[in-house]
């Protein structure tokens, strides 16, 4: 959870103020299966991934604004506001429940790390008041983790 | 190509004695400027590798790139190379300090050559402390003092 916020490929601009990053957890399960390949080749591509009982992770969520310093409330977003937003429109959908099966988004795409960042990025873009989406980091499992930055969203 | 373009991390471990001389210099330079660093019979750390890579996410596999791929060739090129080695006596550090920025300049150069995706950053803690980040903006070289 150490490395900066800020990624080299994606400039803070210039009307930048601060950036604010709120975690959240969730526990899911999911496997890889792709139905337009055989047996044989979604055991090569996906490994273990693969078996169609599913797994589990322990996920954790981090979501990045960035935005300008309210001069009365000395915030940039109200973090229990960003909480509830957060919880609502991601953690009551994803947190056990299995991905593949409960949840819509994942009927059409495969349930990999990136494909939750960047479904947790169209699932929150414009729902943060007086903020702007900079990034989600999904983590997996401690050593594995995504990040979107919302290009090609 | 198209679709959306994520970043993948991945963290590896492994686990290195070095120790932080140059021959040029004087025993006493030595001391002065690498500290206890500079104890002749080395010492070790457990160093933890992240590496950031960028790509469109395919649509098959929704993926950036097969962590199968990345860890096979991070166990064969950064694994088997570095853990449970002596940094001091392998080849990239023979005219180089083992400083843990020259391991990361070295960490860059060797997953640089990873085929699948395209190497955004590289990130090097030599302790829970010390984190080093390169993120390729000039030709790693690596640097004797």
């Amino acid at each position: 959870m150490s490395a900066p916020a800020q990624c080299p490929a994606h400039p803070i601009p210039d009307d930048f103020m601060i950036l604010l990053t709120r975690k959240a957890d969730f526990s899911s399960a999911h496997f890889y299966w792709n139905d337009a390949w055989s047996d044989a080749e979604n055991e090569r591509v996906f490994g273990k991934c693969s078996n169609r009982q599913g797994h589990g992770h322990n996920y954790t969520l981090e979501v990045t604004v960035k935005g300008s310093i309210d001069p009365t409330s000395g915030f940039v977003v109200d973090l229990k506001e960003m909480k509830e937003i957060m919880e609502r429109e991601v953690v009551s959908v994803y947190d056990h429940r299995h991905l593949n099966h409960e949840v819509p988004e994942f009927q059409q795409m495969q349930p990999t790390t990136e494909n939750v960042a960047i479904s947790i990025w169209r699932r929150l873009a414009g729902k943060i008041p007086n903020a702007e989406l900079y990034r989600v980091r999904v983590y997996e499992m401690p050593d594995l983790f995504a990040d979107f930055f919302g290009e090609g969203a | 190509m198209s679709g959306p373009l994520a970043y993948l991390s991945r963290k590896y471990h492994f686990a290195a004695s070095h120790r932080l001389h140059v021959d040029a210099l004087s025993p006493e330079r030595n001391r002065e400027v690498f500290g206890k660093c500079n104890n002749p019979f080395g010492h070790g750390h457990n160093y933890i590798v992240q590496v950031t890579f960028a790509g469109r996410v395919d649509a098959s596999t929704g993926m950036v790139t097969n962590l199968a791929d990345l860890d096979d060739f991070a166990e064969t090129r950064l694994i088997h190379a570095f853990d449970h080695r002596n940094l001091n006596t392998l080849a990239c550090f023979r005219d180089a300090v083992p400083s843990t920025e020259n391991l990361c300049l070295e960490v860059w150069r060797i997953f640089l050559e990873y085929p699948h995706a395209t190497l955004k950053c590289v990130r090097v803690e030599e302790t829970n402390n010390n984190a080093f980040e390169y993120f390729g903006e000039a030709p790693p070289t690596l640097h004797a003092a």
